[in-house]
């Protein structure tokens, strides 16, 4: 187990009303906390403090299919939800990645943990990121009062819309204890097309076209000299939309894997399999998806392995290479998993950006008590 | 003028009006800055027209560089700048104050970047929603967001209220295709938010730009993603003798898993209203559903056969699909002609809320027995996929009392939807008209940590004022914000 395994233990709150009067005593006596759902996402070792997890803090409060509205408590397992709306043809359609194999954790990974990480997976190219999915949320801030913003309708510009800040600020502007998603049908037909032997100018150029028709490919990944897409649909829409792009991609030579061989390929495309089990740095880098050739090259050149995600958008880099060296070539560099390297892990902001969010900070957490320092060291 | 109050405005800056209007003309080209009242009364109103008051000056900007530097001034000399794009908004968001200076993008109108290869456009905000999608015809792509003003407002305008559309079932609003924004701080310092990646990689900041009224900063440049435009769009025709039986429809199609682009409602009210301005043949019923698919003709057909099964288990008075562009042309025609034909029978208020789609039928019974308790009529014409309600409520505006009246019916309805678990605006925003109705959705922390969001950004609290935040509940701010 490592030592930031929230699942072993640390302070565990069972209820909103029991967080808010932890996070209320914190505050007074100014003691930061380590923040955390199920514990699976984020490397929170380098942040001082006890640990606090949202795990016991669960349950679905409420699913509406035909709304397409899910609200449930933060601790609720991201399985949970997964089989609830699968049971009823629905899926939470930014697809987040299980990061447990990569990180080498046993948690459970939480809603309110993909929430905080704003964890969206290969679907985003198409769907939009957790961020595009969020209705509202409740959380308690770093004074302990417990605030609410959104709701649980799709179209909602009633004031500020402060889940776009929650979702991705890892903890820091408040804990999250309930979450409300927008949910959607799970299309029943896919098929993935495989390009192999391809180099990454290949493998984006593939992409840029196969992007710019009206099939809405919903994944688009490079690995180890392979180029995926993939295409869904419901009945014969899936169908005509893969003959469309097998012509458009013509004569290039395409292996079609078959709707089982698609539902065992993307989660590993997305739970990053080819990554997992190794304790090299990872590096997480967003680019505009022309510039990710020339981003994987000069990153494979520090000595590892680069693969592309979201159509070139994202790409990843496991290996060796100081924080320096990694952030000369790709300035936009989060390090996932540290492989022993130290310093901050998110890109640095440029000046008026960081002094605009340190003022939001102040706001939300005027102590500086929840997870101090993980994204603006 | 009617119910909601503007603050008096501060006299020592109208008394300091034309030092303000000369350190503008000092940092401005000649024609940038008008002062003259018979021009500056051409800004005294938005589309929220019961309410009017020139500002003090209007500035009107061609580049950052100069939004920046009229910003500046006005921090300075601690002027109140209100934000404004085309004027089209309907809740007052863009409405003056006597000691304010109006910083306009509308000559920000460059279209700067189209790169199909990574899918976005980069404009500057002057720009009209509907000019950004005809840039991109020749090469195939669209902009997805298209509120039916989209002919007039500008992409400033639709950022700043995070505007939606009829397509946004499918495609979402703006702020899901906003992937970067080029921001004027309060202070006159220029910030860049996102850009061309897929981020965010630190705090949300664009996300929390997007739909804030004008009360943070100027977007002066965006970044949109665009869509490839889809090989074609039908729409069908649905007639329902109940409310109750078309809102079930509505969740039925949606768990089906179909998504269509949109489906839009409209009440028997709105459909004699339009029968009689349009001539569009719709059935007499209760309730017609317009529901558009998308894609080849093969894939379309196969969808609409599926809606035809759905629909059809609720035995519908009418099922009409159209089979080519004249017979689709001939269902939106009178949907597009909903609020012309509106205004045909008098004067009309025309409301935003949104209710979860499952309170559609409820929501539609309770509006209609307010109807009666108020004496007025309403018609209801709205984005059901959504439940964006869009309720318009008729009046005589040359008879005394009878806005009020509208306005306090109004107030009603929104109240109903929050109650139902919606919300007071889905995409025309706050504004002025919905802004003393916050704290029926919104308990005294929650605004408050809104309005904490407001004073990192905006420490003297400068920018669009008497917007968004009721006037009691800012009052605090406000006036240590003046004591800074």
């Amino acid at each position: 187990m490592t030592p930031d395994n929230p699942s072993g233990a640390g302070l565990s709150p069972a209820s909103e009303a029991e967080l808010a009067a932890l996070i209320a005593e914190r505050f007074a006596a100014r003691l930061p906390l380590r923040i955390a759902g199920g514990g699976t996402r984020v490397e929170t070792g380098a942040v001082p403090g006890e640990l606090m997890s949202t795990a016991a803090i669960g349950g679905v409060v409420t699913y509406e299919p035909g709304e397409m509205t899910l609200i449930a408590r933060a601790g609720t397992p991201l399985d949970q939800i997964r089989a609830m709306l699968a049971a009823e043809g629905q899926a939470l359609a930014f697809e987040p990645a299980d990061m447990r194999g990569v990180l080498g954790r046993n948690g459970t990974p939480t809603i309110g943990g993909v929430v905080a990480a704003n964890a969206s997976g290969p679907r985003r190219l198409l769907a939009g990121a957790c961020r595009d999915h969020l209705l509202g949320v409740r959380f308690v801030d770093g004074q302990g009062r417990v605030l609410k913003n959104g709701g649980r309708v799709m179209k909602n510009v009633t004031g500020l819309d402060l889940g776009k800040l929650f979702c991705g600020a890892h903890g820091t502007l408040g804990v999250l204890t309930e979450v409300a998603l927008k949910t959607l049908p799970h299309l029943p037909d896919r098929c993935t097309l495989g390009f192999h032997g391809v180099t990454v100018e290949e493998a984006v150029a593939i992409f840029s076209a196969a992007l710019a028709t009206p099939f809405e490919v919903s994944g688009a990944a490079f690995r180890d000299g392979s180029a995926w897409l993939r295409v869904e649909g419901l009945g014969p829409q899936m169908t005509y939309r893969r003959d469309r792009l097998l012509a458009l991609l013509a004569p290039r030579e395409a292996e079609v894997l078959d709707d089982a061989a698609t539902l065992a390929l993307w989660p590993e495309l997305r739970d990053l399999a080819h990554f997992a089990g190794a304790d090299a740095p990872l590096w997480r880098v967003l680019v505009k998806p022309s510039d990710a050739p020339a981003a994987a090259r000069a990153l494979q050149a520090l000595g590892g392995e680069a693969s592309l995600d979201w159509g070139g958008g994202l790409v990843w880099y496991c290996g060796p290479g100081t924080a320096q060296a990694v952030r000369q070539v790709a300035p936009h560099a989060t390090l996932v998993r540290r492989g022993g390297l130290d310093g901050p892990a998110f890109p640095p902001e440029a000046p008026a950006v960081a002094r605009l969010s340190a003022g939001l900070r102040h706001r939300f957490d005027p102590a500086g008590i929840l997870n101090p320092g993980l994204m603006d060291s | 003028m009617s119910g909601i109050a503007m603050p008096s405005p501060d006299a020592a800056i109208l008394a300091r009006a034309p030092q303000i209007v000369a350190a503008l003309r000092d940092v401005l080209p000649a024609d940038a800055v008008i002062s003259d009242p018979e021009e500056t009364r051409a800004y005294e109103c938005d589309a929220l027209t019961a309410y009017r008051c020139p500002p003090l000056a209007v500035v009107l900007p061609r580049t950052t560089e100069e939004v920046a530097a009229a910003m500046r001034i006005c921090h300075e000399m601690r002027v109140p700048v209100v934000p404004r794009g085309a004027g089209t908004s309907l809740a007052g968001g863009a409405l003056p104050t006597a000691d304010s200076v109006i910083i306009a993008t509308l000559r920000l109108r460059e279209v700067l970047e189209i790169d199909t290869a990574n899918r976005i456009i980069r404009v500057q905000t002057g720009v009209t929603n509907l000019s950004v999608s005809a840039e991109l015809e020749p090469q195939g792509f669209f902009y997805a967001p298209d509120p039916s003003s989209q002919l007039a407002c500008t992409i400033a305008g639709n950022i700043a209220m995070n505007s939606g559309g009829a397509h946004c079932l499918k495609y979402g609003v703006t702020t899901n295709n906003l992937m970067g924004a080029t921001v004027v701080l309060t202070t006159g310092e220029v910030v860049e938010l996102g850009g061309p990646e897929m981020g965010p990689m630190g705090l949300d900041l664009m996300g929390l730009i997007c739909g804030s009224e004008g009360q943070l900063g100027i977007v002066t440049e965006a970044t949109l993603r665009i869509l490839p435009r889809p090989e074609g769009a039908r729409p069908v025709l649905i007639g329902f003798d109940g409310a109750e039986v078309a809102g079930e429809c509505v969740a039925r199609i949606i768990r089906s898993g179909v998504l269509p682009v949109a489906i839009e409602y409209m009440d028997d009210v709105c459909l004699r209203a339009v029968e009689a301005f349009a001539h569009a043949g719709y059935p007499d019923c209760a309730a017609v559903l317009i529901v558009e698919v998308e894609g080849s003709p093969a894939e379309i057909d196969h969808q609409i056969a599926r809606i035809r099964e759905i629909a059809g288990a609720l035995n519908p008075v009418e099922f009409r699909e159209s089979r080519n562009a004249d017979e689709a042309m001939a269902i939106w025609k009178g949907r597009k002609s909903a609020f012309g034909a509106m205004g045909r029978l008098g004067d009309y208020i025309c409301l935003d809320g949104t209710v979860p789609v499952g309170q559609l039928p409820y929501t539609l019974k309770m509006i209609g027995e307010l109807s009666r308790q108020h004496g007025l009529e309403v018609a209801n014409v709205f984005h059901a996929g959504d439940g964006n309600m869009h309720p318009l409520i008729l009046f005589n505006a040359n008879k005394p009392g009878d806005l009020e009246r509208a306005e306090a019916f109004g107030n009603d309805i929104l109240r109903l939807c929050v109650d139902v678990g919606g919300c007071l605006t889905g995409e025309h925003g706050v504004g002025i008209e919905k802004r003393d109705l916050m704290g029926k959705q919104y308990d005294g922390p929650d605004l408050e940590i809104q309005m904490a969001v407001k004073d990192a950004f905006d420490p003297r609290w400068l920018l669009n004022p008497a917007k968004v935040f009721p006037l009691d509940a800012s009052q605090s701010w406000r006036e240590e914000a003046a004591a800074r």
